[in-house]
């Protein structure tokens, strides 16, 4: 190994141990700050709103940290490449349930959309496989599962994402079954791209791993730490000075409009899951039924305008309407199931 | 001359490439032209999937990252028939 390695790797566990002195000590510390060195009240309403976004924030931004550093080191392995390789020629189920899984470790940005998928069909990787894909990699990231796990718990990241997954997989599998190659623009299959070469000639160093994953997090957190910020911002108000029970007629269980109409409300509006998971589990606390706040999360998640309108580029309307509709259906299945067994 | 071709739909990390690149021809004084090529079917033909990539000399020698400047130097300065290999082998 090479010895600019080794200081790398003491500089990742030296990392890691501070990271976790600070998120063991982040509820003290919370408790020191507001109640001693802002000397606020205790319990009161202001005080507990300001305790939720002091202790909240940074532990979902330590949370996100951490995981996507070691995320953005898995992808190093996972190329679309690869990802396609595996992928060609597969119609059966089996392609779905691959597609699926491999779209969560892949990197995938809805700007590399296009690309990617023109690369995929080229190559001979069915459209319904192409689609699982095509849903599972933006709906389960793991900007997502961090805060579901942080601010809901281990279990509600954990149905999301089997959730999800059962509808990557099942989408998909039915967009193949329908066969609605014509609608895809014709252009898309004269399209050839140049020698396949061995992508194996990338044969990445640690430090250039460790590198990817430093750079995953500065980008990703570049991003979305405002979105965060907003969110807890916004709920940790909430939280304080919106009554128990406000959103129970609205999006609770005895609401039977309400899967669908958060799903429809859902598609339009674009926002990463960063921002809304703070929002959604303040909807919870008031109220809100937990098979509804899913699927209105997933539906803002999953269905996003912006991204139909990039994918417009190469699938005809009916396409892009029938995707729309069968992800739609799956979320609102979720949701109905959610609030029949909760 | 060099033939650098930066190949990008338009998305940040593409423009940021892009900079990056005109930034090392400049400071190294690379004789080279930057085309940068924004055309999804131009662009499928390096079989390239995951955008920003550089080609230098009609070679894909990145894809997907943003590399440091001196990989960048680096990847821009090399003589035609060798293979870049990444720092740290």
């Amino acid at each position: 190994m090479h010895k600019k390695n080794y200081i790398l790797s003491a500089w990742v566990i030296a990392g890691i141990i501070v990271w976790l002195m600070i998120y063991h000590f982040l509820q003290p510390l919370t408790d020191w700050f507001v109640d001693s060195l802002l000397g606020m009240t205790q319990g009161a309403r202001l005080t507990e709103t300001v305790r939720f976004f002091v202790f909240e924030y940074p532990k979902v931004m330590l949370l996100l940290l951490l995981i996507i550093f070691f995320v953005g080191i898995i992808r190093t392995f996972f190329t679309p490449e690869r990802t396609r390789k595996a992928l060609e020629g597969r119609r059966t189920f089996t392609g779905n349930v691959m597609a699926s899984l491999l779209g969560i470790v892949t990197p995938f940005c809805s700007c590399s959309a296009i690309p990617l998928f023109l690369g995929f069909v080229e190559s001979g990787v069915p459209l319904g496989v192409t689609f699982s894909f095509l849903i599972a990699s933006p709906m389960i990231n793991e900007v997502a599962i961090i805060l579901l796990y942080g601010l809901f718990g281990w279990e509600t990241a954990l149905i999301y994402v089997v959730t999800g997954l059962a509808i990557a997989m099942s989408a998909g599998y039915i967009i193949g079954v329908l066969k609605l190659e014509k609608w895809v623009e014709p252009w898309v299959f004269e399209v050839h791209s140049g020698q396949q070469e061995e992508d194996n000639k990338e044969q990445m160093s640690l430090s250039l791993r460790l590198r990817e994953g430093w750079s995953a997090v500065k980008e990703i957190i570049g991003k979305v730490w405002i979105y965060v910020a907003l969110g807890i911002a916004i709920g940790a108000g909430a939280h304080g000075y919106v009554p128990q029970g406000f959103m129970v007629s609205l999006m609770g269980n005895g609401a039977w409009y309400s899967v669908p109409l958060s799903v429809l409300i859902g598609i339009p509006l674009y926002s990463n899951a960063a921002g809304i998971v703070p929002i959604v589990s303040v909807l919870i606390e008031k109220g809100a039924s937990l098979g509804t706040s899913l699927a209105f999360m997933m539906s803002v998640i999953a269905l996003s305008l912006p991204e139909m309108i990039i994918l417009r580029k190469v699938l005809k309307l009916p396409l892009i309407l029938t995707f729309i509709g069968v992800v739609g259906t799956g979320i609102m299945i979720v949701g109905y199931l959610f609030n029949w067994i909760f | 001359m060099t033939d650098i071709k930066i190949l990008g739909t338009g998305c940040p990390k593409c423009k940021a490439l892009e900079k990056l690149t005109r930034e090392v021809v400049e400071k190294s004084a690379i004789e080279a032209t930057i085309t940068k090529v924004e055309n999804v079917v131009d662009i499928m033909r390096y079989n390239v999937m995951v955008t920003p990539a550089l080609v230098v000399n009609e070679k894909v020698v990145l894809k997907g990252r943003i590399p440091t400047m001196d990989e960048l130097q680096q990847l821009l300065t090399l003589p035609k028939d060798k293979t870049y290999t990444f720092p740290g082998k």
